[in-house]
């Protein structure tokens, strides 16, 4: 009998721990992007001091306390505020004129993960005057990840990154009005949050929630394979207002989309589009 | 040297390497029937001019790599600045925001590791000039899933230090220098 190649093994031990996690958790990442499931899984194992995947599967049915870690893993998302500061240059100057004519107004980021964008666009809200007349829905699968969004504290080491990447989105304030330094960390203004919901919520597996007229969810359907990702934009699809705003990554696209003719490039190069009219 | 045919051509390079790189893509013939498949080190938020840069002088089309996206023999996918390129083993490419790898994204060795999941023994993976040691475990894992090794000879690279840590993690690597890694790859073209 030949030998069975070892990657073989591990992509089954993968398989099967991902399955172990929907049926016992109800935690879906069947259908995320293989590769960098597998590698954050490898990350995790040898983090986690476990000799194979197979262990990990073992100790987190066993031990419920073992999940909230290996999530951390799973979903670990790193993000700057003001991420691509021309995306949120071109919400300023080219969508939010359009927001501006509803009364009330609705925001929802997908993926929050730590709350960077959170506060980015909180603040760039607040500098246009919409900021009281709108709701913010903040969610992210990880309840740990939704804990730290809501405490809105950072490493002081990231405010430096965070500062120039605000100016260069065309900030009209200082970064600085927003948050108190103390101890290494950089506490975000309550106010910046008085008016976000932040929720549990799976792309993979919860539906539509409300109207939105602003859905901005970048680099989260990345790790989506190709079904997972039409299932998410055909939510945002049905969650967006006539004429609502989706705002991707800088390299995602709803090109290969099914849903690709339910919207219209609005600003192309910053990869926003807009749900045609229904 | 190959056993396997090569289906796939991944290389890594850092310091120095839109020189080494113009001594080598350019030299792909029209007809290159491979994917190649680049990771190299710049800085984040610089829009990325490599590319314009490179097509300017190759015969086959050079492009930044988006995800999903299928990958096709005659075309060089570059990763965008700030994210890794990965490939998945229906040998689709990925981008992920992850961490840093080696203090870098993207990181060769992701690249590498993912390709060599996808490729095994017909993957080439090529080790050019570098400042740093990203790429040595990538290239391993090319060897060990039976692909073929090749780095450039660190006597003759601008920076020595990438090719000297491939070298060491992974012996059993091909040394060329820059020229021979340019005819070697153009030989893989259609005979």
């Amino acid at each position: 009998m030949s030998e069975v190649v070892t990657e073989t093994t591990e992509d089954l031990e993968i398989q099967l721990l991902l399955e172990a996690l929907h049926q016992r958790y109800h935690y879906d990442f069947r259908h995320y992007a293989r590769a960098s499931i597998k590698r954050r899984l490898i990350h995790a194992r040898s983090q986690l001091g476990f000799p194979t995947i197979s262990a990990i599967q073992e100790r987190v049915l066993h031990e419920p306390s073992m999940l909230p870690r290996l999530l951390d893993f799973l979903t670990v998302q790193v993000s700057d505020m003001f991420r691509d500061p021309t995306y949120f240059k071109a919400l300023r100057e080219k969508v939010l004129p359009h927001l501006r004519t509803y009364p009330s107004l609705k925001v929802w980021i997908a993926g929050c993960s730590a709350g960077e964008e959170v506060y980015s666009l909180a603040i760039l809200f607040k500098e246009e005057g919409l900021y009281d007349r709108t709701i913010f829905y903040a969610t992210d699968i990880n309840p740990e990840a939704l804990a730290a969004a809501e405490a809105g504290i950072f490493p002081l080491d990231r405010i430096r990154k965070f500062t120039e990447n605000h100016r260069k989105s065309g900030g009209k304030s200082s970064l600085s009005d927003y948050y108190t330094a103390a101890y290494g960390r950089a506490a975000f203004d309550k106010s910046l949050r008085s008016r976000v919901v932040f929720s549990d919520h799976s792309l993979v597996t919860d539906a539509v929630f409300a109207e939105m007229h602003l859905i901005s969810c970048r680099n989260v359907m990345i790790y989506f394979d190709r079904p997972l990702q039409d299932r998410a934009v055909g939510l945002f699809r049905e969650s967006l207002t006539r004429n609502g705003f989706l705002g991707l990554g800088s390299k995602e696209s709803l090109r290969f989309s099914v849903h690709a003719s339910a919207f219209s490039d609005f600003v192309a190069g910053e990869k926003i589009y807009q749900r045609r009219e229904r | 040297m190959t056993e396997t045919p090569v289906k796939a051509v991944a290389i890594g390079a850092s310091a120095g390497a839109v020189q080494a790189l113009l001594a080598v893509l350019p030299a792909l013939p029209a007809r290159f029937p491979l994917p190649v498949l680049v990771v190299v080190h710049v800085p984040p938020d610089r829009d990325n001019a490599l590319a314009p840069l490179l097509q300017s002088k190759c015969q086959i089309i050079v492009k930044e790599a988006e995800d999903k996206e299928p990958i096709e023999g005659g075309a060089i996918y570059l990763a965008p600045s700030d994210y890794h390129l990965l490939v998945e083993t229906d040998r689709t490419l990925a981008l992920s925001t992850d961490e840093l790898v080696n203090y870098s994204r993207p990181s060769i060795d992701v690249l590498f590791q993912t390709a060599a999941d996808a490729y095994g023994p017909e993957l080439l993976g090529v080790i050019l000039t570098g400042a740093n040691h990203d790429g040595a475990a990538g290239l391993k894992a090319v060897r060990e899933a039976g692909g073929l090794a090749i780095v450039e000879d660190p006597t003759g690279a601008y920076a020595a230090a990438m090719p000297l840590a491939a070298l060491e993690a992974c012996p059993s690597a091909t040394i060329m220098n820059i020229d021979a890694i340019a005819s070697y790859l153009s030989s893989l073209g259609p005979a």
